[in-house]
């Protein structure tokens, strides 16, 4: 990789060992891709749950936030994904002594590493969104694809190393969507059904991410009518994603880079169609049980506009399964300003901030409280849960309200 | 009888040699293990129930989220690592996993590689030269 005089001094050792560490780290990533040099970055979000992390990933954390030298610190703003607890209600989660003293020790290191604990993986919605052709260096791969697609901003999958490696260093590798010609789309989908449910729009997402299938793939969509919401697409984005990999969409006169078809496809790309059969079929596809051990709201965590429907949906009812909603640190004080925590917890339900489901042992937890049969409006997540031993079940919000009333989830 | 050689274009880590776990199917460490007890968790993958510690994993393609940057190293301090990837393709996360957890890596064939390497057949991952021998 080319290395401007500034890059020369961070591998030197100039700036000191953990830039310099940092450096190393993206030059070898750069180079597997055959990046030619560095774009500088505006923001890095880190995903580092300690379930992920595991205790040599967190001394490994220590041993860079040990170091005696302030340039040690992060030099753009770097802000965290979900953490691996909630600690007012990690009893709730059977969360163990052990698990939270980790987070504990992790957190701490990122402190001292001068990183934001604002742990929310929607951070497009409650910090700050990245604008079209900022280049930044985003973990999470729901903020991702939702950043490439609705924003316009450049941004590969940085997992948890990377991303801290992008803070400490300002840069990132120039390779995959910080270059134009990775952004255009691979092939064509035309849809010919529009989800108006949240749990709809992300089983169509999960559609659409396994017909692209891999990292590479860039699916320009037509047929959506309407203008989604961010929370639609959140949903749609944050599936695609899962299902696929996928780090960036095109939807024909709605995202940024696509205002029509030829702005971002050349002729003859393959083309698919996708139905409304398709995308029950995929939800249908999780229906395997109709008892309900657990109702879980999450993966991302939910806006105040989802716990303002969610609050509308608990009145009146009283649940015998446990019901979480899980939303980030910023929501959550909003979210008790405006009674929907009260009015949720008064049907027996719990919100929980500052984590996501999936990323606090969810195997350790299905363990501990005897959860098994999980209903969620989240597609990511009962496409996460099936190899932590879940058999997660993909209904509305409205249903999954339902069965967490009755323990039972009615079939559409 | 002269061994088969595959050429990849990206390549990382050092030259190891060990025993091909192949199936056309993706990899998450997140998704896909059971990342205590070393097996495939996830019940629709087809190497579920399998164990993946010390094989070479010869897949087709990186799937899910970014966990797996962090987990390769977690699960190399544990002992409970494949011993290499062989992939068709990548995404940064496994190429930012296997750096910080150092493991060798190869993706981009010419070929589909999980058609091309038998399951069970003894393989050597050369990052240095950017090439699959198979062995035995």
């Amino acid at each position: 990789m080319k290395l401007n005089d500034e890059e020369s001094d961070i591998l030197a050792g100039k700036m000191g060992s953990v830039a310099q560490q940092a450096l190393q780290h993206q030059m070898k990533v750069g180079e597997f891709f055959g990046a030619e040099d560095f774009v500088p970055v505006t923001q890095a979000h880190l995903m580092a749950d300690t379930e992920s992390l595991g205790e040599a990933g967190v001394q490994w954390l220590e041993g860079l936030a040990a170091t005696d030298d302030r340039r040690r610190l992060v030099r753009i703003p770097t802000i965290t994904d979900p953490r691996g607890t909630d600690f007012a209600n990690a009893d709730l989660l059977g969360q163990t002594s052990a698990m939270l003293s980790l987070e504990r020790r992790a957190i701490s290191a990122f402190v001292k590493l001068g990183v934001a604990m604002t742990n929310t993986c929607i951070n497009y919605q409650t910090i700050q969104a990245p604008t079209r052709n900022e280049h930044v260096a985003f973990g999470d791969t729901g903020v991702v694809i939702y950043s490439n697609s609705i924003c316009g901003a450049r941004s590969n999958f940085e997992g948890g190393p990377s991303a801290l490696a992008a803070g400490l260093t300002g840069r990132t590798p120039r390779y995959g969507f910080h270059l134009p010609e990775t952004r255009r789309a691979t092939l064509r989908i035309h849809v010919e059904f529009t989800p108006t449910t949240l749990n709809g729009w992300g089983a169509l997402g999960g559609v659409i991410g396994r017909i692209a299938g891999n990292y590479w793939s860039v699916p320009v969509i037509e047929g959506i009518e309407g203008a989604p919401m961010s929370d639609q697409l959140k949903h749609f984005g944050a599936s695609m994603a899962s299902f696929g990999s996928i780090a960036m969409f095109h939807l024909v006169g709605l995202t940024p880079e696509a205002s029509k078809l030829d702005d971002v496809a050349a002729p003859g790309l393959t083309s698919h169609r996708v139905t409304k059969a398709d995308v029950d079929e995929l939800q249908s596809s999780y229906h395997t049980d109709d008892q309900v051990d657990v109702v879980v709201f999450s993966a991302p965590q939910l806006s105040l506009f989802e716990l303002g429907d969610l609050a509308e949906l608990c009145e009146g009812r009283r649940f015998t399964v446990p019901l979480l909603a899980i939303t980030s640190p910023q929501v959550k004080p909003d979210a008790d300003r405006m009674g929907y925590t009260a009015r949720i917890e008064a049907a027996g339900g719990n919100v929980l901030s500052g984590m996501c489901f999936y990323q606090s042992y969810a195997r350790e937890i299905s363990e501990a409280k005897g959860w098994k049969r999980l209903a969620t409006n989240s597609a990511k997540l009962v496409n996460i849960l099936g190899g932590y031993g879940y058999r997660p079940m993909l209904a509305s919000m409205e249903s999954c309200v339902d069965a967490a009333v009755n323990g039972k989830l009615a079939r559409t | 009888m002269k061994a088969k050689v595959f050429r990849a274009r990206h390549s990382m880590g050092r030259i190891v040699r060990g025993i091909a776990l192949v199936a056309h199917d993706g990899f998450s460490a997140r998704y896909d293990l059971d990342r205590i007890n070393g097996v495939f968790s996830r019940p629709a993958h087809k190497l579920a129930g399998q164990s993946y510690v010390g094989k070479i994993l010869v897949l087709d393609t990186a799937k899910g989220g970014v966990a797996t940057a962090w987990m390769l190293h977690d699960m190399k301090s544990r002992g409970i690592v494949p011993l290499a990837l062989v992939f068709n393709s990548v995404n940064p996360i496994l190429a930012q996993g296997a750096a910080l957890g150092d493991v060798s890596m190869l993706a981009g064939f010419d070929e589909d590689i999980t058609a091309a390497i038998p399951n069970g057949a003894e393989v050597e991952v050369n990052p240095q030269m950017g090439v699959l021998t198979v062995v035995a």
